[in-house]
C-alpha cells in the first residue's frame, strides 16, 4: 500500500509518502502560479494508492480529481505527534498563516487559532524582510541574537513594519540588529497565541519555519519552554495527511 | 432575476439602473451557485427562490399598489420596531437591504472605515440607488440599538429625510420599561398622525394575530430543525427568515407552514436536506441580513449543517409571542412593549438571559457545536462571545469575526473545516 499525502501551502507543495507504514519518501516544490500542474506532478511521479490532501490550497484537488480533503490542522495534529509521539502543543509558522494547536493526551485537536485574514507574522512576512535587508532566506534564520541590541519592530502590518525596517536602516541600524527585531516580533506575536490557546508540554515547532533557529530561539526564550524541532519540520502536514490516507 | 421588466418602476423610484442591473446579476449567480446548486431540497422552497427572484420585482411592485391604495410603507433595521402597530394603522412593514458590500466608496464619505458592514450596507445601498425598499418607504424607522447605528442612522436621515428613531434602553429596570412603553406610545402616536387611521383593539388584535401567526411558523420551523437528519438546509431555513423581513405576513406565514407540512413528512420518513449524523451547528450572534450566505456557505459546504440561528435574523426575531389577551389599547401597549423588552441583544447590560438561551438552544437543537459569528466592528457581539464562550460547556464553542468581504474566505474555511473536524 504507497499512501500519499500532499500538503498544498502558499509558498511551498511538500508531499510524503508511506510505503506499508514507513516513510518512503519525501518531496517539496514551488507552489507557483500553477499549482495544479504541479500536484499532477507530484501525484504522477509518486504514483500512489491513495492520497489524502491538506493545506491551502487543498481543494484544487478535490475540486479536479476527488481527492479526499483534511484540514492542515488536523494533518499537522496527526504529522507532528508521529515526529514526536509527546507533544501536546504545536507551533506552525507557515507561508501565509500562523497556527497553535492544543492536543489532548490522545494526540485529538482541542483547540487551535489561527491569524484570521492578513499575512501579518507569517512566514511571507519574514521572506520579505529578508529582502529588504538583503538576506537570503537561508541565512536569514542562522544569524546570533546573541549581544544584539534590543531594537523593536514595532507594526505587524508587513507594509507597515517594511517601512520601519527602511527607515531604521536610513537611521544606520545595524542590518544584524534590524533581523533580529524582526524575528522577534514574529516571535512575540506567536507567543501570545499560544497563550490564549495552549503552552502545555511538550511544545513542537513544525512547519518550514522551524528550521529557522533564530525564531526557535527567541519563542524559546519568550516562552521560558523548550521546544521540540523534527528533523524533517517541513514535512509534518504532508505526513499526517499520509497517515489518513493510509487508514483509508 | 425575474421574466418581467421592471425597469420603469425601478426608474420612477430613482434607482441607479445601471448600478442596479449589476447587482441583480451578482445576486442572481450567486443564489444559483449556493442555493440552487444544493441537493435534495424540500420542494416547498421553490416559493421561497420565487420571492429571491422577485425581492427587487414583484415585491416591490405590490407595495407600490398598497401605498397607491393609501397604505404606507415602513422600513426598520432591527426587531425590535414593533410590526404590530404599523400593521394595526394599515401599514406595510419591511425589512431594509443590509446584507452586502455595495456602495462602500459612497459610503465611506459618511462612515468611518471601523464600521460594521451591516451599516456600511445600509449608507452603501442607499447612496448608490440600489435598495427599492428604502425609495418606496414612507418612514424609516431606526432604533438606539448600538452606537453605530445610532449616529448613522443621523447622516441617513440627512440623506433620506425620513428616518424616526426610537429610543431602544440598555437596561431593563422598571425605569427602562418605563421609558420603553413611553417609546412604543410615542411610535404608535407617530403611526397614527402617519397613516391618519386610528388603532383600535380591534384592529390591534388583528394585526397582533397576524404577527403571531407568523412567528409560529417560523418557531415550527426551528423546532423541525432538532431532528437528525436535518430536513432543511441551514442555507434554506435562514433564507425563510430572512424573508420574513419582505414579504406579505399572511401569505409568508402560510407558505413556511406549507413548507413545514413537508418537513413534517420528510422527518417521518427519515429524509434529510443533510445526511444522517452530519455535523451540528448552531450559529449565533450578530444578524445576517439578506443576501448574507457567507458563514452558512461555508458551513454547509463543509460537510456539517447549521441547525439554528441565535440571531436577530433568527430566534430572537419569533421566540417570543405576543400577549392576546387584552381588552384596551393601552394594555396591549403594556404588553407589547413588555414582549419587545424580553428580546436578548447585545446592547442589554447585563444581558445572561442571552447566554441561557444559547444554552438551551444547543441543548434542543442537539447541537454538536456553535460557531459565534460577530460582525467585525460589533461591538456588543464581539464583547458577549468570549462571555458566551466561557459559559458554554460541553458543547465546542467557536468565536468568528468577519464582515461581507470574501477577502478571509480561505481562512475562514480552514478555522470552520477544522472546528468541524473536531466534532466528527
Amino acid at each position: 500500500m504507497r499512501a500519499m499525502g500532499i500538503d498544498i501551502g502558499s509558498r511551498f507543495i511538500k508531499a510524503a509518502l508511506l510505503e506499508n507504514g514507513e516513510l518512503a519518501a519525501t518531496r517539496m516544490a514551488d507552489t507557483s502560479f500553477d499549482p495544479l500542474e504541479r500536484c499532477k506532478g507530484l501525484l504522477e511521479e509518486v504514483a500512489a494508492d491513495k492520497v489524502v490532501a491538506t493545506g491551502y490550497g487543498r481543494h484544487l484537488l478535490e475540486i479536479h480529481t476527488s481527492i479526499q480533503t483534511i484540514t492542515e490542522i488536523k494533518a499537522f495534529a496527526r504529522g507532528a505527534r508521529a515526529l514526536l509521539p509527546s507533544c501536546r502543543t504545536i507551533i506552525d509558522i507557515g507561508g501565509q498563516d500562523t497556527k497553535v494547536i492544543s492536543l489532548n493526551e490522545v494526540g485529538s485537536v482541542k483547540k487551535f487559532e489561527m491569524n484570521d485574514r492578513c499575512a501579518a507574522g507569517t512566514g511571507k512576512f519574514l521572506e520579505i524582510m529578508a529582502r529588504a535587508l538583503g538576506y537570503a532566506l537561508e541565512e536569514f534564520g542562522f544569524i546570533s541574537s546573541e549581544g544584539r541590541s534590543e531594537l523593536q519592530i514595532n507594526s505587524m502590518c508587513t507594509v507597515f513594519a517594511e517601512s520601519e525596517v527602511i527607515s531604521l536602516i536610513t537611521k544606520g541600524a545595524k542590518r544584524e540588529d534590524i533581523a533580529v527585531a524582526v524575528h522577534r516580533s514574529v516571535a512575540n506575536r506567536v507567543i501570545s497565541m499560544a497563550r490564549r490557546v495552549s503552552m502545555d508540554e511538550d511544545i513542537t515547532f513544525a512547519g518550514g519555519c522551524a528550521k529557522n533557529s533564530l525564531l526557535k530561539s527567541l519563542i524559546e526564550a519568550g516562552m521560558g519552554k523548550r521546544i521540540m524541532v523534527a528533523e524533517k519540520p517541513e514535512i509534518a502536514g504532508a505526513l499526517g495527511a499520509a497517515l489518513y490516507a493510509q487508514e483509508g | 432575476m425575474s421574466g418581467k421588466d421592471y425597469t420603469k418602476m425601478w426608474k420612477d423610484l430613482g434607482l441607479n439602473l445601471e448600478n442596479h442591473a449589476g447587482l441583480l446579476d451578482v445576486l442572481s449567480k450567486a443564489y444559483k451557485d449556493i442555493y440552487l446548486s444544493q441537493k435534495n431540497r424540500p420542494k416547498a422552497m421553490e416559493y421561497f427562490d420565487f420571492v429571491i427572484s422577485e425581492v427587487h420585482g414583484l415585491r416591490i411592485e405590490e407595495i407600490l399598489n398598497a401605498k397607491e391604495a393609501g397604505r404606507k410603507v415602513v422600513g426598520t433595521f432591527c426587531v425590535y420596531v414593533p410590526e404590530e402597530i404599523v400593521l394595526a394603522a394599515d401599514g406595510v412593514c419591511i425589512g431594509l437591504c443590509a446584507g452586502a458590500e455595495v456602495g462602500s466608496d459612497e459610503a465611506g464619505k459618511y462612515l468611518p472605515r471601523n464600521t460594521c458592514a451591516l451599516i456600511k450596507a445600509f449608507m452603501g445601498f442607499k447612496l448608490s440607488g440600489l435598495c427599492p425598499y428604502v425609495e418606496s418607504a414612507d418612514l424609516i424607522v431606526g432604533e438606539t440599538t448600538c452606537d453605530g447605528k445610532k449616529k448613522a442612522y443621523e447622516s441617513f436621515n440627512d440623506i433620506t429625510g425620513k428616518v424616526y428613531v426610537m429610543e431602544v434602553p440598555h437596561m431593563k429596570t422598571t425605569e427602562d420599561r418605563k421609558l420603553w412603553l413611553s417609546e412604543v406610545m410615542r411610535f404608535k402616536d407617530k403611526m397614527v398622525a402617519l397613516s391618519g387611521k386610528e388603532i383600535t383593539v380591534v384592529g390591534f388584535k388583528k394585526a397582533v394575530s397576524k404577527v403571531n401567526a407568523k412567528r409560529k411558523a417560523l418557531q415550527r420551523l426551528s423546532r423541525l430543525r432538532a431532528a437528525d437528519p436535518a430536513p432543511i438546509s441551514g442555507l434554506d431555513a435562514l433564507l425563510v427568515n430572512q424573508v420574513s423581513f419582505y414579504d406579505d405576513p399572511v401569505r409568508f406565514t402560510e407558505m413556511t407552514n406549507k413548507l413545514c407540512d413537508e418537513l413534517d413528512q420528510r422527518v417521518s420518513n427519515g429524509t434529510g436536506a443533510a445526511a444522517k449524523g452530519a455535523p451540528r451547528i448552531l450559529v449565533s450572534g450578530s444578524p445576517m441580513a439578506i443576501p448574507n450566505w457567507k458563514l452558512h456557505a461555508i458551513i454547509e459546504g463543509s460537510g456539517a449543517v447549521a441547525v439554528g440561528e441565535e440571531s436577530c435574523i433568527g430566534e430572537r426575531n419569533h421566540r417570543d409571542l405576543l400577549d392576546e389577551n387584552f381588552s384596551t389599547v393601552d394594555e396591549a401597549m403594556e404588553k407589547l412593549a413588555s414582549r419587545y423588552l424580553g428580546i436578548d441583544c447585545a446592547c442589554f447590560t447585563p444581558n445572561n438571559e442571552r447566554i441561557d438561551n444559547i444554552k438551551a438552544l444547543a441543548k434542543s437543537l442537539k447541537a454538536d457545536g456553535i460557531i459565534h459569528y460577530s460582525l467585525q466592528f460589533c461591538t456588543p457581539y464581539m464583547m458577549e462571545a468570549y462571555k458566551a464562550e466561557r459559559a458554554v460547556t460541553g458543547v465546542p464553542f467557536m468565536r468568528i469575526e468577519t464582515d461581507y468581504s470574501m477577502e478571509d474566505f480561505g481562512q475562514l474555511k480552514t478555522r470552520i473545516e477544522a472546528f468541524i473536524e473536531i466534532l466528527r
